[in-house]
């Protein structure tokens, strides 16, 4: 800025000038002898090298350190993993083995998928998950159609409505929900309770109607120029286009049923409906039923089984849950 | 454009949302602001034309009980402990990850990976490390062995007893290869007398720990992201001047980032607030040991209160919480739109 403003100095007089002019070329030459005096001292090599040695440094410093909190991030997979495969009497070494050393043991799974009854949980879950996506899926994508494409009165200000109650933390609508399901509806361990009421997401709306309102006016009013209902157009144009958006929403949709803990606890307490992260937190894994001796190993095994699918599903779909959590900030 | 047909069909479309809404979103907030005003409030009750005083002696409760200022003090702790941590560690990762080539690909999915996990799953993990395993009960008399024995107590026969550890689990194994002495992190002799349990401190680190671990991929991506959308001129005019790196992160790096670094911020304060499941995995639903070690958070106090019928007093307690939650990022937003370059 300030050599910006040098420059805009206006000259009044010619005599002023030149004697600008005239220091201007004695501070040129003055720096040209110097740099020549600075060439003649230094070796222009040594520099260099020493800028790419300090070069060398810093990327070996910046390595390091990634490297270094690579290893503690993956670290506690890497415990979970080796000590499910662990037997008990190997686990509480008191030099703790870097793998399993005496057998790799299987049985653990067993014993984890027999006490928490983890199969059962499995079912419920997956139906949890589908049955609430798939519902999910239709309102949200009806819901952003109106709001993108469709005119009516109050549209934008219901939207904004909308919006704002995404501010108010979920504990909030908690506490009259449960009173709604468990006393009004009566809907104490059904599955119904678990999926109704987070069948709408106004993040979700909002998310599909942005991508909804980037497709062309132009191809809507084409398709009903050909005739189309607006049904028709939404499935053979819309859907196909905002698919991305439909896939994050739905793995998002899915681990967020994967992951429910705290309404299932309040609004469930038997085993036919649970839940599988409360059925894992809930199980008691114990040596000979001592509760001083917790069976890590088969606890494990259990949370390896728990875990697996939702590294399954990040492998093959990472794009897609990667970009969804980049514009949502919300876990599941 | 606007015409009757037009609005008719958008009603429909809009119909099972707004109903779903309706029911549990906008009752809800009518609902909890007013049973939080109604003393002894029962939903039964209600239903049978009981009548209940109105006024804010369910916020009085809230404020006035001990345990909810143990509950706003675990909450605020953990959250200014773990935001300003967890955002200037993904800051440098972010910084570190943007300036290294292919490697950074790899790199990033591997630090992805917590995110992608149940928070109560690996709570477990988490327990496991830092735990303890393996306790004897021996009797301090006859016993003959290495081991040194903790806990010493007195059983109903009256004869002294004590306990061994056969591992120190992993976290404390790492300690004594350092030389150090092995801490009983979260509450490793629970089951046998309050004096064995774990101390705040060891607790506390132990959920800083975790929610760290948990906190970064996000961040990370958030502000990689934003790295990634900074024009590469900025960065090469700062090398012809001369400027030195660090220099250059606070002067270009910092300033250009700075809306997402107010995301980071503003969405990691929202969720420390609401800490609640990170506890449960490590410490389960007792959320640490009772008395002074206790971790129970503002969330935990309004379960808790749920789970014993008090439906009035855990409404106070969560409009306490959404107007705590407002007010920080109220201030958020105001101190950010100070230092925010866009």
């Amino acid at each position: 800025m300030e050599e910006n403003k040098n420059l805009n100095v206006e000259t009044p007089n010619l005599e002023e000038a030149t004697s600008k002019y005239s220091a201007l070329t004695s501070a040129n030459n003055s720096l040209a002898a110097a740099l020549k005096k600075d060439a003649a001292t230094y070796d222009v090599k040594k520099v260099e090298r020493n800028a790419k040695i300090q070069k060398t440094i810093v990327t070996v410093i910046i390595y390091a350190f990634l490297f270094f909190l690579a290893i503690v991030v993956i670290f506690p997979f890497y415990w979970m993993i080796i000590s499910s495969l662990k037997t008990y009497d190997e686990y509480i070494l008191s030099t703790p083995t870097f793998w399993p050393t005496q057998t790799v043991y299987w049985k653990n799974y067993v014993d984890a998928y027999s006490a928490a009854n983890l199969g059962l949980l499995f079912l419920n879950t997956v139906y949890v998950g589908l049955v609430s996506t798939l519902l999910s899926l239709v309102i949200t994508v009806l819901s952003a159609f109106a709001f993108a494409r469709l005119e009516f009165k109050g549209r934008d200000s219901m939207f904004a409505f909308m919006l704002a109650t995404m501010m108010i933390p979920g504990e909030l609508f908690t506490i009259t929900n449960y009173q709604t399901v468990i006393v009004f509806l009566d809907w104490k361990n059904t599955f119904t309770a678990l999926i109704v009421p987070f069948l709408v997401s106004v993040f979700y709306i909002y998310l599909l109607r942005q991508n909804f309102k980037q497709i062309p006016n132009e191809l809507y009013l084409a398709a009903k120029v050909d005739g189309k209902t607006d049904m028709e157009y939404l499935l053979k144009v819309m859907i196909p286009l905002a698919l991305p958006s439909l896939i994050s929403i739905t793995i998002l949709k899915m681990m967020g049923a994967w992951n429910s803990y705290i309404w299932p606890r309040l609004v469930t307490d038997d085993t036919t409906h649970k839940l599988i992260t409360n059925g894992l937190r809930g199980a008691s894994f114990f040596v000979d039923g001592d509760e001083n001796k917790i069976n890590y190993p088969a606890q494990m095994a259990a949370v390896v089984i728990v875990s697996a699918p939702l590294f399954l599903v990040f492998i093959f779909l990472r794009k897609y849950i990667m970009k969804g959590v980049s514009r949502s900030g919300i876990k599941g | 454009m606007v015409d009757s047909k037009q609005q008719w069909k958008a009603w429909v479309y809009l119909l099972p949302a707004l109903i779903l809404l309706a029911v549990f979103t906008v009752y809800p907030i009518i609902n909890t602001v007013k049973i939080s005003l109604l003393e002894g409030y029962q939903p039964l009750g209600a239903v049978g034309g009981e009548q209940y005083a109105i006024g804010f002696a369910n916020f009085t409760k809230v404020i006035q009980y001990k345990d909810f200022l143990t509950c706003l003090k675990n909450t605020v702790l953990l959250c200014v402990l773990t935001v300003p941590l967890s955002c200037f560690l993904a800051l440098i990762v972010a910084v570190c990850l943007n300036s290294i080539g292919r490697l950074g690909k790899l790199l990033q999915t591997i630090y992805f990976l917590p995110y992608v996990t149940n928070s109560i799953a690996i709570g477990m993990v988490f327990a496991m490390m830092f735990n303890i395993v393996g306790l004897t009960s021996v009797e301090v008399q006859g016993y003959t062995g290495t081991f040194e024995i903790y806990n010493i107590y007195v059983d109903s026969n009256g004869v002294e007893r004590g306990y061994i550890a056969q591992s120190w689990g992993i976290v404390n194994n790492l300690i004594q290869a350092f030389g150090g002495d092995p801490i009983n992190w979260i509450n490793a002799f629970k089951n046998i007398n309050q004096e064995g349990a774990s101390t705040y401190v060891a607790n506390i680190t132990v959920m800083v720990i975790y929610i760290v671990w948990n906190a970064l991929p996000f961040k990370i991506l958030i502000l990689l992201g934003g790295l990634q959308g900074v024009n590469k001129q900025y960065y090469e005019a700062a090398k012809i001047d001369g400027a030195s790196r660090i220099r250059t992160f606070f002067r270009i790096t910092v300033p250009l980032l700075s809306p997402m670094i107010a995301y980071v911020v503003i969405t990691g304060f929202i969720g420390g607030f609401k800490e609640y499941s990170s506890i449960v995995g490590i410490f389960g639903e007792d959320m640490g040991p009772a008395g002074d070690g206790s971790l129970m958070t503002i969330v935990g106090y309004i379960y808790k209160q749920i789970s014993s019928n008090s439906y009035g007093v855990a409404s106070a307690a969560s409009l306490i919480l959404f107007g705590i939650i407002l007010a920080v990022t109220l201030v958020n937003l105001y101190v950010s739109s100070k230092n925010t370059h866009y």
